[in-house]
């Protein structure tokens, strides 16, 4: 096996965990592997992670179904709404302040995150 | 389902996507909360639905993104297609965990993802590009 499959081998096994154990996409895996190991620039390491995930989530969401726990009508109410977000906030990376948009992101997460804990 | 959890879930599921869409992160780890918060999901079911939801929006990422010359789909393919032993391993693990534990784990996914987010903002406006290797 060439060192380059290994390295892609290596950058799938740990996203697809993540994946699975997390239900989030794991570009925060592949992202930063495929800049340190690939000399990617940062947006196609972001293009080419999202182009991963599409398969990557698909696949774990398919093991989840396995087990039951999916919900199609769940995933469109919040899914639809998402794909609206992503095309629009594509079409903007070029007008809007980034550090703005990474500080309300970040507050969004700790929020959420304290009333997953308490 | 009320009205107001409706709303919720909406928003929430544009502020992931424009997330995603502008710094590159953030579908799941959005809507995993989201579906839990708004949809009534046990940590569980949030999880496995927020995968199906991800599929949509980062097909349709990676499509926009292409259109930029971002996307190199041969290396895309390959860690898709690569990622099976990994899914398999997360998706039984987060099966037998208890749900407590993955709430707590999660929520330090978060608060990582916040930290790096933060960092980024604080940081220098681009990062140096490490040399082609």
């Amino acid at each position: 096996m060439s060192s380059r499959l290994a390295r892609l081998a290596a950058i799938a096994t740990a996203a697809g965990a993540f994946s699975g154990l997390f239900g989030v996409g794991g570009g925060t895996v592949i992202v930063p592997l495929l800049i340190l190991w690939f000399g990617y620039a940062e947006r196609e390491a972001t293009g080419t992670s999202l182009g991963a995930i599409a398969i990557i989530a698909g696949l774990a969401a398919g093991a989840h179904g396995l087990y039951g726990n999916v919900d199609p009508l769940n995933a469109l109410l919040i899914g639809l709404p998402a794909v609206g977000g992503v095309v629009a906030g594509t079409a903007m990376q070029q007008r809007i302040p980034e550090r703005a948009v990474a500080l309300a992101f970040a507050v969004l997460l700790l929020g959420s995150a304290c009333v997953l804990v308490f | 389902m009320e009205v107001s959890d409706l709303i919720g879930a909406i928003v929430i599921g544009l502020a992931a996507g424009l997330a995603g869409g502008l710094v590159g992160v953030g579908g799941g780890v959005l809507m995993v909360p989201g579906l839990a918060i708004f949809l009534g999901a046990s940590q569980i079911e949030a999880e496995a639905t927020s995968l199906l939801a991800i599929v949509g929006v980062a097909a349709v990422g990676a499509w926009r993104q292409s259109g930029y010359g971002n996307l190199r789909l041969g290396d895309a393919v390959a860690i898709g297609v690569l990622s099976p032993i990994g899914v398999v391993v997360g998706t039984v693990l987060a099966n037998t965990l208890s749900e407590r534990a993955l709430e707590l784990m999660f929520a330090a996914v978060q608060v990582y993802f916040a930290y790096r987010l933060v960092r980024r903002a604080a940081g220098p406006d681009a990062p140096p590009l490490p040399a082609k290797g």
